[in-house]
């Protein structure tokens, strides 16, 4: 069987949904976090796979950019689930509702 | 002598520098330097301006035109205006007298504005007036010259209420600020026009292409530019602002008020002296109508004003008025040379009337001067000259200009003519009654004033008032004293009777008893006794406070009937000594011993130079536009290039012109000798006389400031009203409405805002499938 580029785009949309569907049902933040880059990694295979398959190389550079942006979150979203955690340290998602309207 | 054309930015750049440096260093610099610099600021403006003239008076009189751009300015699309200089005779005749005219006033306020607490700060708004006032004349295009026109509207603003912590200043300010912003409304509309209709604002453009213009649309600009013209240089209905701007200071009269901007209008018509040409005819002639309706209306009102400042700000709206007359008619050399020797007149008169404010403690009442000639010999002297030029007697300058105004007028029509002849025998008359209510007759500033003497008798019946009450009740004191003695003596007898009573039971065998009963007994009659005298004391006490009040009663009748007399007889004319029956200083106060203790002062060289200068200019202006040949015609051969061919022609003959100027002589002469006999001729009956010209319709300006205040106040009012009836129900109604209703929506939408992450990752998983199912729906398989 050959490892066509379909494979590698049934790879991101699966990766993806786990990490939407995750996401949507789990509750520890950290655990949120990380199904938040599960999809965003779904996506840089995305990108590679059709930039291939495309012979486009902004497929490629499109994923440096995700690449920078999900670093940058990283750092913002770490701190704010440290800081989460310090207030509470059993805190849930579902726990923080301050910015209810 | 071509270069010297390339000094023109000079001539706005003095003023504009010292107006910088004034405003940074003004207050280090104080008084007098602040003066000083602003002085050299407009003298140096002044010299390059004279040399600008010869340059340009070197090139050939075809060739006379010369635009010195400076920077670009304004650059939107294909519309682009510059910073630029138009030197051309026009605008370098009027730089030369602005600079001139406002260099002699510089020098003059610094005498005027000695010991002023804001020295500087004058200086500076004068500087800066002067550099919008340049501004104005020589920018080469349109938009140039409305800044100008703005900036000077700002510096009169700021100058009429110099002094605006008195209310009176403040307001007069705003009234020529927002009455002008009418004026300039017109100008901005025409400038829009002239740009949509021709391209440019450009006056090189517009003028020499004018001519392609159609008629409608020279006609509306004209009518837009009058509309400008008359709210700067206060022509009806937008002249109300002027009277009340002699509220600034006097030097801000003379530049500002009389001589400079408000002939911007008239200079501003001049320069469009082609789009004028090319408008309907009915135009140019509504120029001359309003010109010479404002002329004698003013004129009338200026002969009841009493302030010598009003007088000569009515006859500065009279005399604007003929420089319209003459550009309806056509003659706008006539205009233009009645402009500048009314600059030299005018000025001169306005600061003459300064010098005598300030050698009089700042007192402006006409009524309280008189006899000034000999105290203030140089200030009457230059007045006099002033007065001379206005009345229009020859050789001085304002005959030859008002004449010329006259012979285009007579030519244009006949009824103007008559109007504008009235206008000048009314001239010569008010300026006359100014010059001997100032300069001639009885010194006056010392005399107790009617009020005064009213007050004092007032005072004089109510001490008398006082006097009767205070007798009186003295007399209530004395009964009451009497009523007192006469108890005491009733009970005094009561006393002597139980007494005596005593006397005889007491048992005579009882010796020591006896005697004490006959001692008791002696006591008591002295006691009566003694009573008997006190209640004669008391009653004739009573009689002498009687008589002293009975006294006091017909003082006081007296008093009464002197007062009533004196306040019921006719009031004397204010050039007699005023009648003050046996008042004296006490009942006076202290304001007429002041008074007589002052002495009025010519004022110091500083502001007689300027006035000497000035008369000299007033009395020869007229050199510069002689009518006897064309060779003599200075000033109309220097402005034809600016004036296209646009100048009228008189084509009277020699005899009419010199009947013309005879006839403007004698009426002249006569307004004066009509002035001699009201106003100087001692017998008859003067306050009749005068009661009879001065009529209050005149002296209260025709009561157009009451009428305007009336319907604003009253109609007005409501109607505004009535409109912010529809402002709060309507334009607020709905802004507000929007308002609500954001908030209705958002108070629904903020439920969604649950606070929870995991629901708003729902939210978006939702939002892209619905996405999602959107596209596939519109997909073409």
């Amino acid at each position: 069987m050959e490892l066509t580029n379909d494979w590698y785009l049934v790879l991101s949309a699966l990766m993806f949904v786990i990490g939407a569907v995750g996401l949507m049902l789990r509750r520890n933040p950290l655990v949120m976090f990380m199904c938040v880059e599960l999809m965003l990694n779904a996506v840089n295979i995305a990108f590679v796979s059709l930039g291939t398959e495309l012979n486009d190389v902004s497929g490629q550079i499109a994923v440096f950019f995700v690449l920078v942006v999900a670093a940058v979150e990283v750092v913002v979203g770490l701190a704010l689930v440290v800081a989460i955690n310090r207030r509470r340290a059993d805190a849930t998602a579902d726990d923080i509702s301050v910015l209810r309207g | 002598m071509d270069q010297l054309l390339n000094l023109a930015w000079l001539i706005v750049a003095f003023p504009l520098v010292g107006f910088g440096l004034i405003l940074l260093f003004g207050r280090r610099l104080g008084e007098p330097a602040a003066g000083w610099l602003a002085t050299l600021a407009m003298a140096g403006s002044f010299v390059v301006s004279v040399l600008v003239f010869f340059g340009l008076n070197a090139r050939t009189a075809g060739d006379r035109r010369f635009v010195q751009t400076a920077f670009e300015w304004v650059l939107v699309g294909d519309f682009s205006v510059n910073v630029g200089f138009l030197v051309d005779p026009l605008s370098v005749t009027m730089t030369l007298f602005i600079t001139g005219v406002g260099a002699l006033i510089h020098l003059y306020s610094i005498g005027y504005m000695y010991g002023d607490p804001d020295f500087s700060k004058f200086f500076l708004y004068l500087n800066l007036f002067a550099f919008a006032m340049l501004m104005l004349v020589l920018g080469d295009n349109m938009l140039l010259t409305f800044l100008g026109w703005e900036g000077v509207g700002l510096c009169s603003y700021l100058l009429i209420s110099f002094w605006f912590s008195d209310e009176y200043n403040a307001s007069a300010g705003k009234k020529a600020f927002v009455t002008n912003r009418i004026g300039d409304w017109g100008f901005m509309v025409a400038i829009f026009l002239t740009f949509t209709a021709l391209g440019s604002i450009q006056y090189i453009e517009v003028l020499d292409n004018a001519s392609g213009l159609a008629q409608t649309t020279a006609t509306a600009i004209t009518v837009l530019l009058l509309i400008g013209a008359a709210g700067k240089s206060a022509q009806i209905p937008l002249y109300v602002w002027l009277p009340d701007a002699m509220a600034g200071p006097t030097p801000v009269s003379a530049l500002i008020h009389a001589a400079t901007m408000v002939t911007s209008g008239v200079y501003l018509l001049t320069r469009v002296n082609p789009v004028i040409a090319q408008a309907a005819a009915w135009t140019p002639s509504l120029i001359a109508w309003v010109g010479a309706i404002t002329a004698l209306f003013a004129a009338t009102i200026a002969v009841a004003q009493n302030d010598i400042k009003k007088v000569l700000a009515y006859s500065t709206i009279s005399q604007l008025g003929y420089m319209f007359l003459a550009v309806g008619s056509g003659a706008y050399v006539a205009a233009i040379f009645h402009m500048v020797t009314h600059a030299f007149f005018k000025a001169l008169l306005f600061l003459g009337s300064g010098s005598v404010i300030h050698g009089m403690d700042n007192d402006q009442d006409m009524r309280h001067y008189g006899g000034l000639r000999k105290l203030m010999p140089l200030t009457s002297a230059t007045f006099i000259v002033g007065w001379l030029a206005i009345a229009g007697v020859p050789p001085f300058s304002g005959f030859w200009s008002k004449d010329e105004i006259l012979a285009f007028a007579w030519e244009k029509n006949v009824l103007l003519w008559l109007i504008g002849l009235v206008t000048a025998v009314l001239t010569a008359f008010y300026m006359s009654r100014q010059v001997f209510m100032t300069f001639f007759g009885r010194y006056r500033f010392a005399d107790v004033r009617e009020d005064e003497i009213s007050e004092a008798w007032a005072t004089r019946v109510a001490k008398a008032a006082g006097a009767v009450e205070e007798a009186t009740a003295q007399v209530a004191s004395f009964e009451e004293a009497v009523d007192k003695a006469k108890e005491k003596l009733a009970s005094t007898q009561a006393k002597l009777e139980s007494r005596t009573s005593e006397m005889a039971e007491a048992d005579s065998a009882d010796e020591k008893a006896s005697a004490k009963a006959t001692k008791n007994l002696e006591r008591a009659q002295a006691a009566v006794e003694s009573s008997h005298t006190a209640v004669a004391d008391a009653v004739d006490a009573l009689a002498e406070a009687q008589r002293a009040a009975l006294a006091a009663q017909v003082a006081h009748e007296g008093v009464l009937t002197a007062a009533e007399s004196a306040m019921t007889s006719a009031p004397g004319s204010i050039f007699d000594e005023p009648d003050i029956g046996d008042l004296d200083d006490v009942d006076l106060g202290a304001a007429p011993k002041a008074r007589r203790e002052y002495h009025p002062h010519e004022s110091g060289w500083l502001m007689t130079l300027p006035l000497i200068v000035l008369a000299v200019g007033a009395a020869v202006a007229g050199i510069m536009n002689l009518p006897f040949s064309s060779d003599v015609h200075f000033l109309g051969n220097w402005l034809k290039p600016s004036l296209y061919p646009n100048e009228a022609h008189l084509s009277s003959g020699a005899v009419a012109k010199w009947v013309l100027a005879v006839v403007a002589v004698v009426g002249g002469v006569a307004g004066i000798a009509f002035a001699v006999m009201v106003y100087l001729r001692a017998a008859g009956d003067r306050v009749r006389r005068i009661r009879r010209i001065e009529i209050p319709l005149f002296s209260r300006g025709w009561f157009v400031d009451e009428s305007i205040t009336k319907f604003v106040g009253g109609p007005g009012t409501k109607s505004f009203d009535s409109l912010v009836c529809f402002d709060n129900a309507v334009i607020d109604g709905a802004v507000n409405g929007v308002g609500r209703w954001v908030r209705l929506c958002g108070n629904s939408l903020r439920r969604i805002q649950s606070g929870l992450v995991r629901f708003y990752a729902l939210l978006v998983a939702v939002g892209a499938l619905a996405l999602f199912a959107w596209f596939l729906s519109r997909a073409s398989w």
